[in-house]
C-alpha cells in the first residue's frame, strides 16, 4: 500500500510528534528497563517481583493494573492476565491502579499510529509499527486510550505473572529441598504432591523476590486458561453498587476546602475586565484566584463547600477578549468548506481516480456531501481533582487517562520537580477520551498553592464541563463514486476536512512540539477500510479552527464511520445491489470482514420481509484492530422513529473476557446512537451554546433497543474493544431510516430531520 | 488562612437512620449538604438541574433529586445508597445488580439503584412500561440500560421470593 520512499516524504503527524519527544533520550535509554516503582512503597512483609506483582508474608497478593478504569472493565481483564499465569483466582487478589510511572508505558497506543491500515501486513507496515512501539517506550507515556490496553498488556502482564510464579516455585523448591519440577501451584499455594507438603506464596515471597528473574518465562497454552477467555466477575462491581468512595469527586481529606472554576467561555481568551467583589463577599467564600493554564484563562474559587463555590462563580462579573476563531457555527462551517476546497493529503490512492472520473458518463456518477457536528464527551462525573501542596510537594487525586502526563504538566505549572508530585489515580465516572486532558488537574494544582497547605477539592459544574471540553471536531466530507455496468463501484473519491485532533492535543499537552504533516485521525475510518475498489482515493485536510478538539470515543472513526458507510449504502442503492451482498463482494480479499458481515446478517435475518413500518440498515467499520458489523432495526411509531433492535458482530481476534467485551460493544453502540440521534455542540458569539443534559442529552432507558451480540475470533491479531462499537452505530441507524422513510440524511444529528420516539 | 463561617442556619437531618446537626444555607441543595457537610458521598453530582438522576436519594421513601431540593425544605428521613445495604448485606436490588454485572463506570448506579428500589416498593412486579416510566430520569452514559432492565426484573423475583 505504501513504499518506504512515500513514508519518508510524508512525515505523518503522530510519528513526527513522537519522534520529537524521543530523540532526546536516545537508544540507550530505550534499552534500559525502567525501575520497579513498587519497591519504593512496599508495606511491612511485602515483596515485589516486578511492577505488576506484590505479595505479602500474610499471602495477600496485590496485582497492579496500571490503566484508567473508566467503566470499560480494564482493571478486571488486566488483573486476570497476571492472575492466570500466577495461578490464583481473581477473588484471591487485591487490584490496585498503582503509582504514576514510566514503567507502565503503553507501547500499543502508538503502534497503529502509522499510515497503514490494520490489515496491511507488508514489511514496511510491520517495520513502522514496531518502530512506533519503540517510540511508545521512548515517550514512556502511561496512558489509556486507542483501545490499546489489552493489546499492550497481553504479553507483558502474563509474563509478569508467570515470572513471579516461577520465582515462587524456585524458592519453595529450595526451602523444601525438592526439585522445582515436582511442585504444582494452585490458588496461591505451592504443593509437593509426593510428600503432601505445601507452602503459601506468602511464606516464600521474600526469598523468591530476591532471586534472579528467570531467563526464560513459559506462558500457558490457551487450552489451559482458567480465567482468560471466560467472563469474570468485575473486581470493581461491589464498590460501585454500595456507594463506596471510589471516584475522584469522593475524595475527602482532613482540613479540606472546596472549590470550582470559572474559565473563559471563549477558548483561549483572557479577562479584559473582571469584578470579583460581589463573589468575594458571598458567604462561605475564602478566596478567588486567577488561573492561567495551557487550556486558557479564568478564575478559581476557594470556599468552605462546593455549593458556596458554585454560587460565587456565578456571581463573578467578567468580560473576555475576542476569540481567535470564528464566532458562530455558520462561520466555522465556512472555514471547513474552504479547507475542503483545497487539495489535501492523500492517505489512500489506489488506481487512477482522476482518469476514472474524467471519462465517466454522468449517469454513472453519484455524489454526496456529509457533515457532523462538534460533540462533548459529557462523562457522568463532571471534571474534578483534589490537590494538596505542602513542604514543596504536591499530592493530586483524580481520575485521569495519563498519570505520567498529570505529573509532568502539574510539575511545570506549579514549578517543582516531577519527583515532588504524587499522582493518585482514582476510578473515573466515564472517560471516553475526556480524561486524557489535564485541565481539571492543572486547575486543582494551581489552586492548591493558595490554601496555606490545606487540601482542596475542585469540582466543575456541569455547565463548566459542557462548555470547556476538548470536543470531537466537526467535520465535512465530499464523496463521489462511479458505478460500473453491474452496479458495483469502480471508483470512489473521498475528501474530508476537520480541525486536527493531534494538533489540538499537542497545543494543550506538549506546547513545545510543533505539529508537522497531515493528521491521520482526519481520515481514520475511511482510508483504512477493507474494501477493494480499483480506483479508491481518500484525502484529508486540517481546517484551521482552534476551538479545542480531542479524542472522543473512536476519534476519527466516529466521523468517518458515518461518512464512509452512509456513502457505501448510497452506492448500493444506486447500483441496485443489496448492501450486505455488496459489502461481501467488495471485502472478498479480507475473510474476517466477510465473516463478520455474514454473521451479523444471519443474526438479524437480513433479507427476510419485515412488517410495514419497520426497516433495517447496516454498516461496517474496522477500527482499533477489530472488525465490526452492526444492523439497526427501526420502526415508525406515532411518537416518532423508535430504534427497536441492534445486532452486533465483532471479530476481536482473541476475546479475553466475553462478558466485558459484550458490555463494551453495547455501551459503545449506545454512545454512538446517542450522538447520532440528537447531540451537537454549536457556537454563538464564540461560546458554546449547550450547557447541560437538557440541551445535550443522551439515549434514555425508554429509547434503548434490544441488543444481540456475537463475538468472533477469526483474525490472527488481537484487536481493541472499548471504542469499536461506536463507528458503525450512526451509519447503521441512518441507513435504516433511509430504508424506512426514503430520506437520505447526510448531516448529524438526525433529529434535525426526523423525530425520535 | 482566614476561614469564614457559612453564615448558615443550624438544622438537624436524619440520614440513613442517623441524626446530623449541621449549619447550612437553607438554599443549599440536599446533595451538597450530604456530600460536603455530612460526608455521604454515595449520592453523586451529575447535573445540578434534576436532569440526570445521579443524585437520587429517598425522603420518607420517595425518590427525590437531591441536587435540586433545598436542604431547608427537607423535613423527612433521608435514605442514601449507603443506607439500603452494605457489602456484607446487600439489598435485593443491589444483589440483582451484582448478579447481572450491571455497572461499568458505576457513577450513575447509586441513583439508578435508588430509583429502582423506589419503583419496586411501589410496584412489586413492574412491566417494561413501568420501568421506562420510573427510570427515564436516570441517565447512564455507559449504556447499561439493558442490564438495568434485566436486573430490575431479577430484583422483583428476589424480593417476591423473600431473599
Amino acid at each position: 500500500m505504501a513504499s518506504v520512499g512515500k513514508i519518508a516524504r510524508r512525515t505523518f503527524l503522530i510519528g513526527a510528534a513522537a519522534v520529537a519527544g524521543g530523540v532526546a533520550v536516545g537508544y540507550y535509554y530505550y534499552r534500559k528497563p525502567f525501575p520497579n516503582p513498587l519497591e519504593a512503597e512496599l508495606g511491612k512483609g511485602e515483596a515485589t517481583f516486578n511492577p505488576y506483582v506484590k505479595i505479602g508474608a500474610d499471602n495477600t497478593i496485590t496485582i497492579v493494573a496500571p490503566r484508567a478504569e473508566m467503566g470499560q472493565g480494564i482493571s478486571t481483564t488486566l488483573a486476570a492476565m497476571v492472575a492466570e499465569e500466577l495461578d490464583v483466582g481473581l477473588d484471591r487478589v487485591m487490584v490496585e491502579h498503582g503509582p504514576a510511572s514510566h514503567a507502565y508505558y503503553n507501547a500499543a497506543i502508538l503502534e497503529e499510529g502509522g499510515p497503514f491500515a490494520f490489515f496491511d501486513e507488508s514489511m514496511t507496515a510491520q517495520a513502522v509499527r514496531s518502530g512506533l512501539g519503540v517510540v511508545g517506550k521512548f515517550l514512556a507515556l502511561q496512558g489509556t486510550g486507542g483501545s490499546a490496553s489489552t493489546r499492550d498488556g497481553f504479553d507483558k502482564m502474563r509474563q509478569a505473572g508467570a515470572a513471579a510464579r516461577q520465582m515462587l516455585v524456585a524458592a519453595a523448591a529450595q526451602k523444601l529441598g525438592v526439585a522445582a519440577a515436582d511442585l504444582e501451584t494452585a490458588d496461591g499455594s505451592i504443593l509437593h504432591k509426593a510428600s503432601g507438603k505445601s507452602l503459601t506464596y506468602g511464606a516464600v515471597a521474600a526469598a523468591a523476590a530476591a532471586m534472579a528473574r528467570p531467563a526464560e518465562v513459559r506462558l500457558k497454552d490457551r487450552a489451559d486458561w482458567k480465567l482468560l477467555g471466560k467472563p469474570q466477575k468485575r473486581i470493581d462491581m461491589l464498590a460501585k453498587l454500595t456507594g463506596a468512595p471510589i471516584f475522584g469527586i469522593d475524595v475527602r481529606l482532613p482540613e479540606m476546602v472546596y472549590g470550582t472554576v470559572k474559565m473563559s467561555p471563549r477558548f483561549w481568551s483572557k479577562p479584559v475586565k473582571a469584578d470579583l467583589s460581589k463573589a468575594e463577599k458571598m458567604p462561605g467564600v475564602i478566596k478567588i484566584v486567577p488561573l492561567e493554564t495551557n487550556y486558557g484563562h479564568g478564575f478559581g474559587i476557594i470556599a468552605n463547600n462546593t455549593w458556596a463555590a458554585f454560587k460565587a462563580a456565578e456571581a463573578i462579573d467578567a468580560q473576555w477578549s475576542d476569540p481567535e476563531y470564528p464566532l458562530s457555527s455558520a462561520a466555522i462551517s465556512d472555514v471547513l468548506k474552504q479547507a475542503l476546497a483545497t487539495k489535501g493529503s492523500v492517505m489512500r490512492d489506489n488506481g487512477d481516480v482522476e482518469t476514472a472520473f474524467a471519462d465517466a458518463p454522468r449517469e454513472s456518477i453519484i455524489e454526496a456531501d456529509y457533515a457532523v457536528p462538534y460533540l462533548a464527551h459529557a462523562t457522568m462525573e463532571p471534571m474534578n481533582a483534589t490537590a494538596q501542596f505542602r513542604d514543596g510537594a504536591l499530592d493530586i487525586w483524580c481520575g485521569n487517562q495519563a498519570p505520567t502526563l498529570v505529573r509532568q504538566l502539574c510539575a511545570n505549572a506549579v514549578g517543582i520537580e516531577q519527583d515532588k508530585i504524587n499522582v493518585h489515580t482514582t476510578f473515573m465516572g466515564g472517560g471516553f477520551g475526556r480524561r486524557v486532558e489535564m485541565d481539571y488537574a492543572l486547575c486543582a494544582a494551581l489552586m492548591a498553592k493558595e490554601t496555606g497547605g490545606r487540601p482542596i477539592k475542585v469540582t466543575w459544574t456541569r455547565e463548566e464541563d459542557m462548555r470547556h471540553d476538548a470536543y470531537r471536531p466537526a467535520a465535512i466530507g465530499k464523496f463521489q463514486a462511479r458505478l460500473g455496468d453491474d452496479g458495483m463501484p469502480i471508483a470512489v473519491d473521498m475528501k474530508m476536512a476537520s480541525p486536527s485532533v493531534i494538533a489540538g492535543t499537542l497545543r494543550r499537552l506538549f506546547p513545545s512540539v510543533s505539529p508537522l504533516g497531515p493528521d491521520k485521525t482526519i481520515v481514520d475510518g475511511a482510508y483504512d477500510q477493507p474494501y477493494t475498489i480499483p480506483n479508491y482515493r481518500v484525502r484529508g485536510i486540517a481546517a484551521p479552527v482552534s476551538i479545542p478538539v480531542g479524542s472522543w470515543r473512536s476519534v476519527g472513526s466516529s466521523v468517518n464511520g458515518f461518512f464512509h458507510e452512509g456513502f457505501m449504502d448510497e452506492i448500493a442503492v444506486a447500483g441496485k445491489i443489496d448492501p450486505v451482498e455488496m459489502r461481501k463482494r467488495l471485502m472478498a480479499a479480507y475473510p474476517s470482514a466477510v465473516k463478520v458481515v455474514e454473521k451479523v446478517a444471519a443474526m438479524a435475518k437480513w433479507g427476510e420481509a419485515l412488517p410495514a413500518g419497520k426497516a433495517k440498515g447496516m454498516a461496517f467499520t474496522l477500527s482499533f484492530g477489530s472488525w465490526v458489523g452492526e444492523i439497526v432495526q427501526v420502526a415508525d411509531t406515532p411518537a416518532g422513529i423508535r430504534i427497536e433492535k441492534v445486532w452486533i458482530a465483532a471479530d476481536v481476534g482473541t476475546a479475553l473476557d466475553p462478558g466485558i467485551i459484550e458490555a463494551q460493544l453495547i455501551s459503545a453502540a449506545i454512545y454512538g446512537l446517542s450522538a447520532a440521534m440528537g447531540q451537537e455542540i454549536t457556537f454563538a458569539d464564540g461560546m458554546v451554546e449547550q450547557s447541560n443534559f437538557h440541551d445535550f442529552d443522551a439515549m434514555r432507558i425508554f429509547q434503548c433497543p434490544v441488543f444481540e451480540v456475537a463475538i468472533l475470533e477469526n483474525f490472527h491479531k488481537m484487536g481493541g474493544v472499548g471504542e469499536i462499537g461506536t463507528p458503525p452505530a450512526a451509519p447503521a441507524l441512518a441507513n435504516a431510516i433511509f430504508a424506512l422513510t426514503g430520506k437520505r440524511i447526510r448531516t448529524l444529528p438526525l433529529s434535525k430531520t426526523v423525530a425520535f420516539a | 488562612m482566614a476561614v469564614d463561617d457559612n453564615k448558615g442556619y443550624p438544622m438537624r437531618l436524619t440520614v440513613d437512620g442517623q441524626s446530623f446537626d449541621i449549619d447550612a444555607d437553607p438554599d443549599m441543595p440536599l446533595l451538597w449538604a450530604l456530600r460536603d457537610l455530612i460526608g455521604k458521598t454515595g449520592p453523586k453530582f451529575g447535573c445540578g438541574i434534576a436532569a440526570c438522576g445521579a443524585c437520587t436519594v429517598h425522603v420518607d421513601g420517595q425518590p427525590v433529586r437531591s441536587c435540586s431540593l433545598p436542604v431547608g425544605q427537607v423535613s423527612g428521613a433521608v435514605t442514601t445508597i449507603e443506607g439500603i445495604g452494605t457489602a456484607g448485606g446487600l439489598h435485593p436490588v443491589q444483589q440483582a445488580w451484582l448478579e447481572e454485572q450491571v455497572a461499568q463506570c458505576g457513577y450513575c448506579q447509586a441513583g439508578q439503584i435508588m430509583s429502582a428500589v423506589a419503583l419496586l416498593d411501589e410496584v412489586a412486579d413492574p412491566s417494561d412500561a413501568d420501568i421506562d416510566n420510573a427510570m427515564g430520569g436516570n441517565l447512564c452514559r455507559c449504556g447499561t440500560y439493558p442490564k438495568i432492565r434485566s436486573a430490575i426484573k431479577k430484583a422483583a423475583a428476589l424480593k417476591t421470593a423473600g431473599l
